[in-house]
C-alpha cells in the first residue's frame, strides 16, 4: 500500500487512492479548487482518485465542500483551479457525454430525486435516452430487478413508494446505463436504520455484480467503514487526511478525524446513571 | 372528496351554461342586435324574454352578445397572460442573480398596480376598444403569473431530479418541457382559472366606465351603466347583466377552487399505502421468519 | 405519582389504527426512549402526549400529563400544561422556528407568557437561556434570524425555547437526525446535562439505537403503532427479546462492528 499518514498541516501527498502505482484512475480530482464569485474558496487543492474496484469515501460535515466537489465531479461546474480528469485526461466539454455514461449519481433526498409527474419507467429510462444508449424497456426491467423491485414498478408513480424504495428507484436510474462509477451523495442518511442496512448491502452487491465502483459522500462513519476501502476527510474545503479506511478511521492522525470518530454514537455507550 | 368535487362540478356547470349560451348565440339570436322595434323598456313577456332596454333592443339578445364579450375577454386575457406570464416567469426563474433581481423589481411594481387601474392607464393611452382592453387586462395578469412561475421554477430547479436529468444528458430545453412545465402546470392552471374571473370583472368595470367596448356593442358592464338611470322602474335591465356576471365569475372561482383541491399534492386522497413486502422479504439474514406479516401503515415523509 | 401516564392510547385516521393500545409511564427525572422507524407511530404518540395531535385524527385511551387529560381536556387546559409542565423539541429546527422572528424574541415569548418577565429581567433571562445551551455569543445570536444560524445553533435555540420555563418533561422527537455528527454529539451532551441539572424527565424519540443509548434508560420499541418490547436499553441491546428489536440491534451492530474492525486491523 502506498498511502502514508501525513502530518495535519500539509495536504496529503498520496492521492493515488491506494492502487498500484501507475494505474489510471477512472475519475480523479487533481489539485482542484473552487471559489464562488464572491471570493471565499469552497475547495482548496483537493486531490482525489477513484480506481476501479476500490470504493472511495468522502467524509465531511456541512460546509466542508462535499457538495461542491460532487458538482465538479459530475461535470456540472468547472473548477477554478486544477482539473477533473477522466481516464487520465482532463474532462472537456466534448468528453462530457462519454463521461456521463461512465459516471452517474444518487442523491440524498429520496423525495426530491424523482419527478412526481413521471412514471417510474420513464424516470429510470431517462439516462438511456439522454445519453444515446437506446431506450429499450428490457433494460429498465433489468435495472429495476437489480435493485430488487418488480417489473410492474415501472407503471407506477413515485408517491406510491416509501423512502427506501425511492432510493432503490434512484439507484436503478443511475445504473441503467451500466456506468463504471457511482457517486452516492449521502444515499442513506434520510433512511431508517433497517432500510439503511438494506440499501448499503444493495450498493455493495451492485458493486460486485456490475463492475461498479462507488464513491460515497457521507458523514456516517459506520456506513463508510462498511462500504469503502479508501477514505478521504474533508474539512473547510481541504482534504486533511486520506488513505486506507482501516488506517484513517482506525488510527486517525488528524485531530478533525479523531473528533469525528469520537462523535459517532456507539452501541457500547454507557447509558446515563 | 365529495365537498370539494361539488365545488368543481357547480363551478363547471355555471361556466358551461354561459359558454353554451354564447356558442348558441353564434348560430341563433332571438332578435337582430340592432333591432330597436321592441319599444323602450318593455317588461319581460311575449317575444321579449327579458323585455327591452332603453333603446328598444331585446335584452336577452343583448345579454347573449354581452356574454360573447365576457367569454372572449376571459379567453383572450388568459391566453395573453398565460403565454406572456409563463415565458417571463421561466426566464426569470432561470436568470442569474442580477437579472433576476431586476425582474423581481419590475414584476413587483407591475403587480402593485391594481389590475383595473393598470388596464385603465393602458386603455386611456391607446384608446378604448375591446382589443386594447383584453391586452391591458392580459398584461396585468401576466405580471402575476410571471411572479408565481418565477418562484415555482426556482423551487423546481433546486430539486434533485433536475440534477439527475442533467447528468443523464438531458438538454435544458427538454428539461423545461418534460420536467419544469408539467410540474408548474397545475398551479398555473388554477391561478389562470381564478384570474379569468377577475378578467371578466375587469372588462365589465372598464366598459361600465366607458373605457372598454365602445357602444353600440353590448357588454354586460355597459348594459349595467345604461340601466342605472332606470333601475327602479325597469329593474330587469340591470338585474339581467348583473346576475349573469355574478354567475360567470362565481362559476370560474368555484372551478378554480375545485381544480386546486384536485391538484393539491398534500391531499393524498386518504390513500393508505400497503407496506412494501419487498423491503422486508429480501433481507433474509436478519429478519425472523416468524415475524408477523406486514400490516398496512400510513406512509409519511420520513 | 407519575408525571406522565399513557394508558391504552389508540390513534385512528378513519378506520386505520396509527397507534394501537400504547401504554407507558414516565416519572419525574426519568429518561425514556421511544425507538421506532417510519410509520411506527412514535411521533404521533409524542404529539398526543403534548396535546398537539393534528385535526382529523381520533384518539382514545388515556393520557394524563401532571393529572391533566391531554386527550379530552379543553384546549385552554392543555395549553396551560404546555410550557411549564411539558415542552417538545422537533427534528427540523428550520421549520420549528419562526423564520420571520429573531431568535432572541422567540425565546422571550414563552418567558414573557409563562414566567411573566418584562424589560431588563426578560432580556437577562433570554441571555441566560442562550448561555445555558452554550451559545455564548448571546448578543449576536439573539439578534439573528433562524436562517442566519447553523443547524446546530438553531436546534440549540429550539432547546432553549423549550426549557425556558423549566418544564418537568421534555419530549424530543428525533432532535439530532438532521444534524452533522459532531453537532449531534454536542446536542446529545447538552440534553443529557440539562436534564440532569434541572431534573427534567426526558422522552427521547429516535430510530437510531446508538443515539438513544447515549441518553435514555428505559426504552419502548414501537412498530406499526404497537409497543413490541420494553426494557432498560442496555438489556435491549445485549439481549433483545422481540424479533423486531433483534432486527434493529443487528442493523445497528452492522455499522458499529464495521467501525470496530477498522480499529482492530
Amino acid at each position: 500500500m502506498t498511502d502514508t499518514p501525513t502530518s495535519p498541516s500539509t495536504p496529503p501527498a498520496a492521492a493515488t487512492g491506494g492502487a498500484p502505482a501507475g494505474a489510471v484512475p477512472l475519475v480523479a480530482a487533481d489539485g482542484v479548487g473552487f471559489s464562488y464569485r464572491g471570493g471565499t474558496p469552497a475547495l482548496t487543492d483537493v486531490s482525489l482518485a477513484v480506481h476501479a474496484g476500490r470504493n472511495v469515501a468522502l467524509v465531511g460535515e456541512s460546509g466542508a465542500g462535499k457538495s461542491t466537489l460532487l458538482r465538479l465531479l459530475l461535470g456540472l461546474a468547472r473548477p477554478t483551479t486544477g482539473t477533473i480528469t477522466f481516464a487520465g485526461a482532463p474532462l472537456t466539454r466534448g468528453r462530457l457525454r462519454d463521461y456521463r455514461r461512465t459516471v452517474q449519481a444518487v442523491f440524498q433526498d429520496p423525495y426530491s430525486s424523482l419527478d412526481p409527474r413521471h412514471k417510474i419507467g420513464r424516470i429510470v429510462a431517462e439516462p438511456l435516452r439522454g445519453l444515446g444508449l437506446g431506450a429499450d424497456p428490457a433494460r429498465v426491467t433489468e435495472a429495476l430487478d437489480a435493485v430488487g423491485l418488480p417489473a410492474d414498478t415501472a407503471s407506477r408513480y413515485p408517491h406510491e413508494f416509501s423512502g427506501g424504495q425511492r432510493q432503490r428507484i434512484a439507484i436503478a436510474r443511475a445504473i441503467v446505463g451500466h456506468p463504471k462509477v457511482l457517486l452516492a451523495d449521502e444515499p442513506v442518511s434520510a433512511l431508517d436504520l433497517t432500510t439503511r442496512v438494506r440499501i448499503v448491502d444493495l450498493l455493495a452487491s451492485l458493486g460486485a455484480e456490475r463492475d461498479l465502483t462507488i464513491m460515497l459522500v457521507s458523514h456516517d462513519l459506520g456506513v463508510v467503514a462498511e462500504l469503502c476501502e479508501h477514505t478521504a476527510v474533508l474539512e473547510h474545503g481541504r482534504l486533511v487526511e486520506q488513505g486506507d479506511t482501516s488506517q484513517v478511521l482506525g488510527r486517525p492522525s488528524h485531530p478533525y478525524t479523531r473528533r469525528l470518530l469520537a462523535s459517532v454514537p456507539r452501541l457500547s455507550a454507557q447509558p446515563p446513571a | 372528496m365529495n365537498r370539494r368535487s361539488l365545488h368543481l362540478v357547480a363551478g363547471l356547470v355555471l361556466v358551461l351554461i354561459v359558454i353554451g349560451a354564447v356558442l348558441v348565440s353564434y348560430v341563433w339570436l332571438p332578435f337582430a342586435p340592432d333591432d330597436t322595434s321592441g319599444g323602450r323598456l318593455t317588461p319581460p313577456g311575449g317575444d321579449h324574454l327579458l323585455g327591452t332596454d332603453k333603446l328598444g333592443r331585446d335584452l336577452f339578445t343583448q345579454l347573449l352578445i354581452g356574454g360573447r364579450i365576457a367569454i372572449g375577454t376571459a379567453l383572450g386575457a388568459v391566453a395573453v397572460g398565460g403565454v406572456l406570464g409563463v415565458t417571463a416567469g421561466l426566464l426569470a426563474g432561470f436568470a442569474t442573480r442580477w437579472l433576476d433581481d431586476a425582474f423581481a423589481v419590475v414584476l413587483d411594481i407591475l403587480i402593485a398596480f391594481p389590475t383595473l387601474l393598470l388596464a385603465m392607464l393602458i386603455v386611456a393611452g391607446t384608446g378604448a376598444s375591446l382589443g386594447t382592453a383584453i391586452l391591458a387586462i392580459g398584461l396585468a395578469m401576466a405580471a402575476i403569473v410571471a411572479r408565481l412561475v418565477r418562484v415555482l421554477v426556482k423551487q423546481i430547479l433546486a430539486r434533485d431530479y433536475i440534477t439527475a436529468a442533467r447528468i443523464a444528458g438531458v438538454s435544458w430545453p427538454r428539461i423545461v418541457l418534460s420536467h419544469v412545465l408539467p410540474n408548474i402546470g397545475p398551479v398555473v392552471m388554477v391561478n389562470l382559472a381564478l384570474q379569468a374571473g377577475l378578467a371578466v370583472l375587469a372588462e365589465a368595470s372598464l366598459s361600465y366606465l366607458g373605457l372598454g367596448t365602445p357602444p353600440p356593442n353590448a357588454s354586460w358592464g355597459r348594459m349595467l351603466y345604461e340601466a342605472q338611470a332606470t333601475v327602479l322602474t325597469s329593474p330587469v335591465a340591470a338585474l339581467a347583466p348583473g346576475i349573469a356576471l355574478v354567475a360567470l365569475v362565481v362559476g370560474m372561482n368555484l372551478t378554480a377552487d375545485g381544480l386546486r383541491d384536485l391538484t393539491d399534492p398534500t391531499r393524498r386522497r386518504g390513500r393508505v399505502v400497503a407496506s412494501d413486502p419487498f423491503e422486508l422479504a429480501d433481507y433474509t439474514t436478519v429478519v425472523d421468519p416468524a415475524l408477523p406479516a406486514d400490516t398496512t401503515v400510513v406512509r409519511r415523509d420520513r | 405519582m407519575s408525571l406522565l401516564s399513557v394508558s391504552g392510547l389508540t390513534i385512528r385516521s378513519g378506520d386505520t389504527k396509527l397507534v394501537d393500545d400504547v401504554s407507558f409511564t414516565v416519572g419525574p427525572g426519568d429518561r425514556v426512549g421511544l425507538i421506532g422507524e417510519s410509520g411506527s407511530g412514535k411521533s404521533l404518540t409524542a404529539l398526543a402526549v403534548t396535546g398537539l395531535l393534528p385535526p382529523g385524527l381520533t384518539a382514545t385511551g388515556e393520557v394524563r400529563l401532571d393529572g391533566v387529560d391531554m386527550i379530552g381536556a379543553p384546549e385552554r387546559q392543555r395549553t396551560a400544561v404546555r410550557g411549564p409542565v411539558a415542552a417538545i423539541v422537533f427534528q427540523e429546527p428550520l421549520t420549528a422556528l419562526n423564520p420571520l422572528m429573531r431568535a432572541g424574541r422567540q425565546i422571550a415569548e414563552p418567558l414573557r407568557r409563562i414566567r411573566g418577565l418584562r424589560g431588563p429581567a426578560l432580556r437577562s433571562a433570554v441571555n441566560e437561556a442562550l448561555r445555558e445551551v452554550l451559545l455564548d455569543d448571546t448578543e449576536r445570536i439573539a439578534r439573528s434570524y433562524p436562517h442566519q444560524l447553523s443547524g446546530g445553533q438553531r436546534q440549540r435555540v429550539a432547546i432553549a425555547m423549550a426549557i425556558a420555563c423549566r418544564p418537568r418533561l421534555l419530549v424530543a422527537d428525533e432532535p439530532t437526525t438532521a444534524l452533522d455528527v459532531t453537532v449531534q454529539a454536542e446536542i446529545l451532551d447538552l440534553l443529557d446535562r440539562l436534564a440532569t441539572a434541572h431534573g427534567t424527565a426526558l422522552v427521547f424519540i429516535t430510530h437510531d439505537l446508538p443515539v438513544a443509548a447515549r441518553v435514555v434508560r428505559d426504552t419502548h420499541v414501537m412498530r406499526n403503532g404497537r409497543i413490541v418490547e420494553s426494557g432498560p436499553i442496555g438489556a435491549l441491546i445485549d439481549h433483545p427479546g422481540h424479533p423486531y428489536t433483534r432486527t434493529l440491534v443487528d442493523s445497528a451492530r452492522r455499522f458499529d462492528a464495521a467501525l470496530e474492525r477498522t480499529a482492530r486491523d
